[in-house]
């Protein structure tokens, strides 16, 4: 044991139990996982930015249109209503439920919304080969929000509320959920390939060529 | 803790650094975030999030969370009578789904969380490995308890035909918010290493 590399690159620390065990270089493709709680350590894979800005590029876009159009209408006897993701938020506000406004407008806006916005940011330099500026402390805000945008939720959220509505009124979908559906595919897709570490060792290359 | 590791980890940038002994705290040389060997404080506010949560469990399923109103009748909802409205009105999938997100998965959030906290205070060693995997499935599920806040938001907003019918939210909302965003917080400050450390107490590792 006393003959191996000890230097903190060599290693890497378990983020679910804290083993700190040796980096061993793996095959493309394949991904190391701790030995004692069988968490993924890392995976070897190359970054591919190109994929990962056209997917965020793509989710932004889906994402204004999402808000931008009615999630759904509904329509009964002569009476129509229709909603957007805002006209949900602001109907609880209106019913004096803010702090149920607020929870929503962060997890369901807000969140993502940084989300992305980071991501494209840190992004587009990242794919010009330059350092982005502010990239250390917009990688914490990225890491810090990512645990809050809870689009996928509000997505099963919105098919619960056409079965529930479904009995009383006509309800049409909107072009609004359309979008919706489109952000959540391109957003699952997006989490496979985003790699903070890749980010980060790509970043590290650019500061110190 | 006496058996302060000399490698830590940071926790935004992953990079390990070796920091020496007698130093208040250490910060990461790449990214300057602050290193800890556990997450500061994790039991403490992770506990304090519980019983918070804990506290807001019973009035989120007992009181109503929303009112709805027609010409002829008003009838209010808790979070258990929306799930068996969908099951008798025959879509029985989604009603399993709202089932699970807003009564199963807090219940098991909140006594998972606590089973996990005493078994760090009393230091078992009993199936470490089982133990993080059942916090792993909590990150996991967590988030879907939010469910119910956006049906009922939707349906507020939506159901507003004036004469003929409308929704309104309940002050049972609040308290439901209030658990599922104190529970999550409570999952966010829980450290899994903390399982780890009682077996490593016995001299290897």
């Amino acid at each position: 044991m006393d003959r191996t590399d000890k230097r903190p690159s060599a290693l890497v620390s378990c983020q679910d139990c804290g083993l700190l065990q040796r980096r061993v270089l793996l095959p493309l493709g394949a991904r190391a996982s701790c030995a004692r709680c069988h968490a993924v350590l890392y995976q070897q894979r190359p970054l591919r930015l190109e994929v990962l800005l056209a997917m965020t590029l793509s989710s932004c876009l889906m994402f204004v249109s999402a808000n931008l159009f009615p999630m759904m209408s509904l329509q009964s006897k002569g009476a129509q209503s229709s909603t957007t993701l805002i006209g949900a938020i602001a109907a609880l506000w209106q019913q004096d439920m803010q702090p149920v406004a607020v929870v929503m407008f962060l997890t369901t806006m807000l969140a993502p919304c940084l989300e992305l916005a980071l991501l494209a940011y840190l992004l587009i330099p990242l794919y010009c080969r330059r350092a982005p500026r502010g990239f250390v402390p917009l990688m914490r805000v990225l890491q810090w929000v990512h645990p809050w945008g809870m689009s996928e939720v509000f997505l099963m959220g919105v098919l619960v509320a056409l079965v529930k509505l479904g009995r009383l009124a006509e309800v049409v979908p909107g072009a609004g959920l359309w979008s919706f559906c489109a952000l959540i595919i391109l957003l699952t897709v997006n989490a496979g390939f985003l790699d903070t570490q890749g980010l980060w060792r790509c970043y590290r290359s650019l500061r110190q060529p | 803790m006496s058996m302060q590791p000399a490698v830590l980890p940071c926790r935004v940038c992953g990079q390990l650094s070796r920091v020496g002994a007698g130093a208040a705290s250490w910060r990461c040389p790449q990214c300057h975030a602050r290193l800890h060997a556990r997450k500061p404080a994790s039991l403490e506010r992770c506990w304090a999030y519980l019983l918070a949560a804990l506290l807001c469990y019973f009035p989120a399923n007992f009181l109503p969370i929303m009112k709805t109103s027609t010409l002829l009748s008003s009838q209010e909802d808790t979070v258990l009578s929306g799930v068996v409205y969908l099951w008798s009105s025959g879509s029985w999938p989604l009603a399993l789904v709202v089932f699970v997100a807003s009564i199963l998965v807090p219940l098991l959030k909140l006594l998972s969380l606590t089973f996990l906290l005493l078994s760090i205070h009393f230091r078992w060693r009993w199936a470490p490995l089982q133990r993080t995997r059942l916090f792993r499935l909590l990150d996991v599920i967590g988030r879907w308890s939010m469910l119910d806040i956006y049906v009922l938001a939707l349906l507020v907003s939506l159901v507003n035909l004036q004469a003929l019918a409308t929704i309104e939210a309940e002050p049972g909302a609040l308290a439901f918010t209030a658990m599922v965003v104190l529970t999550l917080m409570s999952a966010e400050v829980f450290d899994p290493r903390l399982i780890w450390d009682a077996s490593r107490e016995d001299g290897h590792g």
